[in-house]
C-alpha cells in the first residue's frame, strides 16, 4: 500500500486557459462578411449601379409594400439594397484591410528604428509621430482625400497617413524595454549588424503586439473610411460603400429609415466582430496593452 | 609567448550631465593563449566599461573611447573600420553576459539561435548547421543536445540557457572570450560546474579568458592573475597566488580582509569605511586616498605604476621608492 496518497489526476484543479474563451461569435461574423465580398459576384442577386426610379424607396420584404424582388429594399435611385450592402463589403474590408497593413508597415518600421538608434533619430522620427496623432483624423483625412482627390487607393493612403503613428509609438516603446535585455547586446557582441538585429531579434518579438494592434485598428479604419465616404471624401459614387450609402439616406430617414440603417447595421456588425476580436487576441498575446 | 590581446593604455570617457566620467583611465594588460585574467572591483569601477571598449560597443554617443590600443593578435581594433569590427565580434572576441534569462531571444528556438552564428562565421547551410549545434551544445554539457534545439530558451534552466550562451561564444571559436560575471545569477552548484565548463572549453580551444567578477573567491579557483580595478584604473595587477597572499595595495588588501573565511577566528568583517569615489568630480590624486587607512601627503598626486615584483605591479605610492 502506497504511504504517500498522489492526488488523483482528476481531482487536480483543470489549469487555468489564458485569457477569455475564443470568440467564435465574432470569428464567424467575420468570416460571413469576407466570403460576402469575396463572393460578391455570385452571392449578389442583382448589378449593384441598376437604376430604377419607378421602384424608388422599396422597403425590405416584412414591410408592408416590400416584396421580394428587393429583400432589403431599394434607395433613393431605386437600386436593390441588399446587392449594394454586398458590394460595399467588398470596400470596406479593401480599405480596412489595406489601410492597416500599410499604416502598420510604415508604423512599425518607424518605431523599430527610432527605437533602435535612439538619440536623434529617435526624438526626430517620434516628433513627427506626435505631431500626426495630434491632429483630428478625420480633418486630415479630409484634406488629404480632398487634395488628391477621392478614390480608392487614395483613401487608403490618407487613413493609413493617419494610422501609422500609432504604430510607431507603441513599436518604439517596445523596442526601447527589449534594447535593455541581455539577447539585444549578446548578438551585438556576435557581430550582428542593424539590419540583422532588427529583423531577426527586434521585429519577432513585437509581432504578437503588432497583430492585435492590426486586428483592433480594423475595425477604426472601416469607421474612418464610412466617415469619409459619408463627408463625400471617401469611395466616389456610385460605387457602393457603405459610408456614402448612409450619407444618402440622411435626408429620408423619416420615411425610408432602410437605407441608411441597414448599411449602418453592417459596419456596426463588422466593427463590433473586429474589437471583440482584437480585445481576445490582446487578451491571449499581449495583456501588456490592456490601456488600447 | 606572444600575447593574444595587449590593451595598451586604453581611456574610455562618458559624457554626461554632471561632467566627463573617464570610466576607463588607462588600462594596460596583457593576456597569452589559454590565460585568464580576473578582473575584480567595485560596481562602477570600470570592469565592464573596459570589456565593452575592447568589442568598441560602448554605449554611444555619451560614451566614447579617446585613446589606447587593443592588439588583438598583434592588430589593432581601435583602428579598424565598424565592418571590420562587425567581423571580429564573436568570430575572435566572444563575449559572455551576466543574465541568462534575458541573453536568448524569447521568440526563436534554441536551434533557431544557433544557427545564427553557424551561418554568420562559416556560411554552414542546412544539414551541417543543425548537426554543428548539437555538438556544439554537447560540448557545453546539455544532454540530449538534438532534441534541446526544438526547446524554446522559457523551457531550459538558468543554467542550461547559460551553457547555451556559452556554446553560442565558442561558436567562433575565439581568440578572447570575455565572461561579464556570467555565474552571478546562478545558483551555487551550478556555478561551480558552468565555472568548471568554461575552463573546459577553454583548455581545448586555447582562448584567452577574461573574468569580470566581483567574487574573489571565483577568481582564486579559475584566473591565472587578477587585475584589480578603483574608478577606473587598475591599481594593481599580478598572479592571483601573490596577490591573494602578498597584496600591494591598501585596497586590494582591504578587498581581501572583507572576505569572511571559514575557520578563522570569530570577528566583525572589515568593511571598507567610505563609498565608492564619484568619478565625475574625481580629485587629481589617487582615487582611493580618502578611504584609505594609510594615506599620507604623496597621494594628493596620481601614483605611477610600479613593479613590486617581476610581474606584479601596483599603482600606489607605498611602493615607489622615494
Amino acid at each position: 500500500m502506497s504511504v504517500i496518497a498522489l492526488p488523483d489526476r482528476a481531482a487536480r484543479p483543470e489549469p487555468r486557459t489564458r485569457g477569455r474563451r475564443v470568440p467564435v461569435v465574432s470569428i464567424g461574423i467575420i468570416a460571413v462578411f469576407v466570403l460576402i465580398a469575396l463572393l460578391a459576384p455570385l452571392l449578389s442577386p442583382g448589378d449593384p449601379y441598376e437604376q430604377s426610379l419607378r421602384l424608388r424607396f422599396r422597403p425590405p420584404v416584412w414591410e408592408e409594400r416590400g416584396s421580394w424582388a428587393h429583400p432589403l429594399g431599394t434607395d433613393r435611385l431605386g437600386r436593390d439594397m441588399l446587392t449594394r450592402i454586398i458590394w460595399g463589403s467588398r470596400v470596406s474590408l479593401a480599405v480596412g484591410a489595406l489601410a492597416v497593413l500599410l499604416a502598420g508597415a510604415v508604423g512599425a518600421t518607424v518605431g523599430l528604428v527610432a527605437g533602435y538608434y535612439g538619440g536623434r533619430v529617435d526624438a526626430a522620427l517620434m516628433r513627427i509621430t506626435d505631431a500626426t496623432l495630434s491632429f483630428p483624423v478625420i480633418l486630415l483625412a479630409l484634406i488629404l482625400a480632398v487634395t488628391v482627390g477621392p478614390s480608392f487607393s487614395n483613401v487608403v493612403i490618407a487613413i493609413a497617413v493617419i494610422l501609422w503613428a500609432r504604430y510607431a509609438r507603441v513599436i518604439r516603446g517596445q523596442v526601447l524595454t527589449l534594447m535593455t535585455l541581455d539577447f539585444i547586446a549578446q548578438a551585438r557582441i556576435a557581430g550582428a549588424g542593424a539590419w540583422r538585429i532588427i529583423t531577426r531579434h527586434l521585429l519577432p518579438n513585437t509581432l504578437n503586439t503588432l497583430v492585435v494592434l492590426v486586428t483592433l485598428q480594423v475595425g477604426y479604419v472601416i469607421i474612418v473610411e464610412a466617415s469619409l465616404s459619408f463627408l463625400g471624401a471617401g469611395i466616389p459614387p456610385p460605387t457602393p460603400a457603405w459610408g456614402s450609402m448612409i450619407a444618402e439616406g440622411r435626408d429620408v430617414v423619416t420615411s425610408a429609415w432602410w437605407v441608411s440603417f441597414l448599411p449602418g447595421l453592417a459596419i456596426l456588425l463588422v466593427v463590433l466582430a473586429f474589437n471583440l476580436l482584437g480585445d481576445w487576441l490582446r487578451d491571449t498575446l499581449d495583456p501588456k496593452l490592456r490601456q488600447l | 609567448m606572444p600575447a593574444v590581446i595587449d590593451v595598451r593604455d586604453l581611456r574610455t570617457h562618458i559624457v554626461t550631465r554632471w561632467g566627463t566620467i573617464k570610466a576607463v583611465d588607462g588600462v594596460s594588460f596583457a593576456l597569452g593563449e589559454g590565460e585568464t585574467l580576473g578582473l575584480v572591483g567595485e560596481s562602477g569601477s570600470g570592469k565592464s566599461m573596459t570589456c565593452l571598449s575592447i568589442v568598441r560597443l560602448v554605449p554611444r554617443p555619451a560614451a566614447r573611447i579617446v585613446g589606447g590600443e587593443v592588439l588583438l593578435d598583434g592588430d589593432d581594433l581601435l583602428t579598424k573600420t565598424d565592418d571590420e569590427m562587425q567581423r571580429i565580434r564573436g568570430r575572435k572576441v566572444a563575449m559572455i553576459l551576466q543574465d541568462p534569462m534575458s541573453s536568448l531571444n524569447p521568440v526563436f528556438s534554441i536551434g533557431m539561435q544557433m544557427r545564427e552564428p553557424l551561418t554568420m562565421y562559416h556560411g554552414l547551410r542546412g544539414r551541417a548547421v543543425v548537426a554543428r549545434a548539437a555538438e556544439l551544445l554537447a560540448s557545453v554539457s546539455i544532454p540530449a543536445p538534438a532534441a534541446r534545439l526544438r526547446a524554446f530558451p522559457h523551457q531550459l534552466s538558468g543554467g542550461m540557457r547559460q551553457r547555451v550562451v556559452g556554446a553560442m561564444a565558442i561558436a567562433g571559436p575565439p581568440r578572447l572570450l570575455m565572461a561579464d560575471e556570467p555565474t552571478t545569477s546562478l545558483d551555487l552548484t551550478i556555478q561551480a560546474q558552468y565555472l568548471g565548463l568554461l575552463k573546459e572549453l577553454q583548455q581545448r580551444h586555447r582562448f584567452a579568458m577574461i573574468f569580470v567578477t566581483h567574487n574573489l573567491g571565483i577568481v582564486a579557483r579559475t584566473c591565472d592573475r587578477v587585475a584589480v580595478m578603483y574608478a577606473g584604473r587598475i591599481v594593481e595587477i599580478g598572479p592571483v597566488r601573490r596577490i591573494f597572499t602578498q597584496p600591494a595595495h591598501p585596497y586590494t588588501r582591504a578587498l581581501l580582509e572583507s572576505i569572511p573565511r571559514f575557520g578563522a577566528r570569530r570577528e566583525r568583517l572589515a568593511a571598507i569605511a567610505g563609498q565608492p569615489p564619484d568619478l565625475a568630480t574625481l580629485a587629481a590624486g589617487c582615487a582611493f586616498a580618502p578611504r584609505c587607512p594609510a594615506a599620507f601627503d604623496r597621494c594628493v598626486e596620481a601614483p605611477p605604476e610600479t613593479e613590486v615584483v617581476p610581474g606584479h605591479a601596483t599603482r600606489c605610492w607605498l611602493h615607489v621608492p622615494a
